[in-house]
């Protein structure tokens, strides 16, 4: 942790995330000292509430891809849903920068904070139900959300759309049809779309290729880096799957049982890691 | 009956309660206030709500008219005014806009400029815009205290991407005072731009809903539309591109109700607002009868000369 607190001078910070807890359950004082990766549970022995998250820290800079990688039920999906603000934390504190301006996420009121995540961030769930609405065109999915950020002019919306679904090689042509007729890797690349819709300066993607199959898992893990490149888009990627940590982490967490038991640069974690789940991790998949 | 109830039927603490939703709903324009809707001697739909805005705004000496469908001598209409009229001792009732305090209505807004000093109470069956989008009445109340209306905006744009137009015929989504959207109840669209700077108060009362709502005087009323999209009313021109007229009136400015002639089976046009009809018969009689007396007046002068 002490090299990445170096990274401070560096003045590009897009995220700031102190010690996020999040407790399910009305919680106790033993909670956190009877949980985690040492006593192999998430749940506190005296009260029963489930501890997803607890002291989850990191900083997230312009144009990098942050790894969150853990088995399920490790927590890893809490912490950026308490940032997308799906979730509300338990405590802790983050600091989003955007254009000098700077918000303390878990200050702002409800309000505030759906604005900011509609007008500055995307979010990508695993399962396209959770992003897309099924009852309206795709099209319509990515008019939903530049509408969301005032833009209210049907060809300029029309344009965008037509752009996005080009750039994430979904046939324009195909825009007006509903997302159930589209295979599953085309679904992920129309919810893409959405979440790109606005620029986003803060990308957050939970499982994206999970489901998929080999080649189009590839292709949509291709698109992701050439929209890291593109537009310097800083992004949170949430998954269990080493290889897909490989090809697009910089730098990577390993949660646990709520906490962060490792963290540093990818190839580092992966060539040569220091705790024994996550070695265990490592050796499991090569 | 005037013996077993008060003046307009409902307790005075059921009036009370409703004035007071009222001067609320004035107070914060197109937001839904919630009232404890009244058991009316009628099934609710049948525009309870209405009904018990009128009864509790109405005083002695006041002229009211009720409306439905444009008509004042549809089943509908002529009971509620019967009711208010039997339990409303004192009051006068009207067929003429101009005449009436009180307009109580559900699928018009009369063809006549209201005035200042008369006021529009409509039934309304579906109080809430988002009700087709967002099923959850929770998240309903949160989408209209921030102002959230782009599920409707999406909805207006799977219709243009759709038909190549905005199909919404009644109950068009209506944006008042630069924030809530309103459900402008089941007038068509031809009514909608009638609320915008509207002189009458415009008062939405929903029964089943529990509802009231409001378009005060002189707010402004914008139906959702996109910027290169615009709203439009509905357009009464035929197939040679001329604006259909009114078989009774000629009237060419007027809504239209289309139905079928039943000796010859054609497709005829009238007025929906029937005061409407009526008074431009009436305008267009003593037009001739004025002609007429100035021609009489002219051969007298002729013959004189």
């Amino acid at each position: 942790m002490d090299n990445i607190n170096m990274n401070n001078t560096r003045t590009d910070k897009v995220m700031e995330v102190n010690n996020l807890s999040k407790v399910y359950g009305r919680g106790c004082s033993f909670c956190f000292e009877t949980t985690g990766p040492q006593y192999n549970t998430n749940i506190c022995a005296h009260c029963g509430s489930v501890v997803a998250a607890h002291n989850v820290s990191f900083d997230l800079y312009k144009g990098e891809i942050l790894g969150i990688m853990g088995e399920s039920g490790s927590g890893k999906s809490t912490a950026v849903k308490c940032l997308y603000f799906d979730q509300e934390p338990s405590s802790g504190s983050a600091l989003f920068s955007d254009d000098e301006k700077q918000y303390e996420l878990f200050k702002m009121n409800s309000a505030q904070q759906r604005h900011l995540a509609n007008h500055r961030f995307g979010m990508v769930y695993q399962n396209p139900h959770q992003g897309l609405n099924f009852d309206i065109s795709a099209g319509g999915n990515i008019a939903e959300r530049l509408l969301m950020s005032e833009v209210d002019n049907y060809s300029a919306i029309r344009a965008r759309a037509t752009e996005l679904l080009s750039r994430t090689e979904v046939l324009p042509e195909r825009m007006d049809e509903l997302p159930k007729n589209f295979s599953g890797g085309m679904q992920q690349r129309v919810q893409i779309s959405k979440a790109l819709a606005i620029n986003p300066p803060l990308l957050f993607l939970d499982e994206v290729t999970t489901g998929l199959d080999l080649s189009v898992q590839a292709a949509i893990l291709d698109l992701i880096l050439e929209i890291q490149h593109e537009q310097q888009t800083a992004m949170i990627v949430v998954t269990h799957d080493l290889g897909v940590i490989r090809l697009l982490a910089g730098r990577t967490l390993v949660m646990k049982y709520g906490r962060v038991i490792e963290s540093g640069l990818t190839d580092q974690i992966l060539e040569d890691p220091q705790h024994a789940y996550t070695q265990r991790l490592v050796a499991s998949a090569l | 009956m005037s013996t077993a109830y008060p003046f307009g039927f409902l307790d005075e603490y059921a009036k009370k309660e409703i004035r007071r939703t009222t001067l609320k709903a004035v107070a914060i324009p197109g937001y839904q206030v919630p009232y404890s809707s009244r058991e009316m001697p009628m099934g609710r739909g049948f525009g309870t709500g209405g009904l018990q805005l009128t009864l509790a705004l109405i005083g002695e000496d006041e002229t009211l008219k009720v409306i439905d469908q444009g008509s004042d001598d549809s089943v509908n209409a002529v009971n509620l005014r019967s009711f208010i009229e039997m339990t409303c001792a004192g009051i006068n009732t009207t067929t003429k806009t101009e005449q009436a305090d009180l307009i109580q209505s559900r699928h018009r807004i009369p063809e006549k400029v209201l005035r200042e000093d008369q006021m529009l109470i409509l039934q309304v069956p579906y109080p809430d815009p988002l009700v087709v989008v967002e099923p959850s009445e929770d998240k309903r109340k949160v989408l209209h205290g921030e102002a959230d209306y782009s599920r409707l905006l999406v909805k207006l744009y799977e219709d243009i991407v759709k038909f190549n137009e905005i199909t919404i015929s009644h109950r068009y989504p209506t944006r008042i005072n630069n924030h809530y959207v309103i459900d402008s109840s089941p007038i068509p669209r031809w009514d909608v731009p009638k609320l915008h700077q509207s002189k009458a108060l415009v008062l939405f009362g929903a029964g089943r809903e529990k509802k009231i709502y409001a378009v005060p005087p002189y707010t402004k009323a914008e139906p959702l539309a996109f910027e290169d999209v615009p709203f439009r009313i509905e357009n009464f021109t035929d197939n040679n591109g001329q604006r259909r007229s009114c078989q009774r009136c000629d009237c060419t400015t007027s809504f239209l109700d289309e139905f079928i002639d039943s000796k010859t089976g054609e497709k005829v046009y009238q007025c929906s607002d029937t005061d409407w009809c009526n008074s431009q018969i009436n305008l267009k009689q003593s037009n001739q009868s004025v002609t007429i007396s100035e021609k009489v007046s002219e051969v007298a002068e002729v013959s004189h000369g």
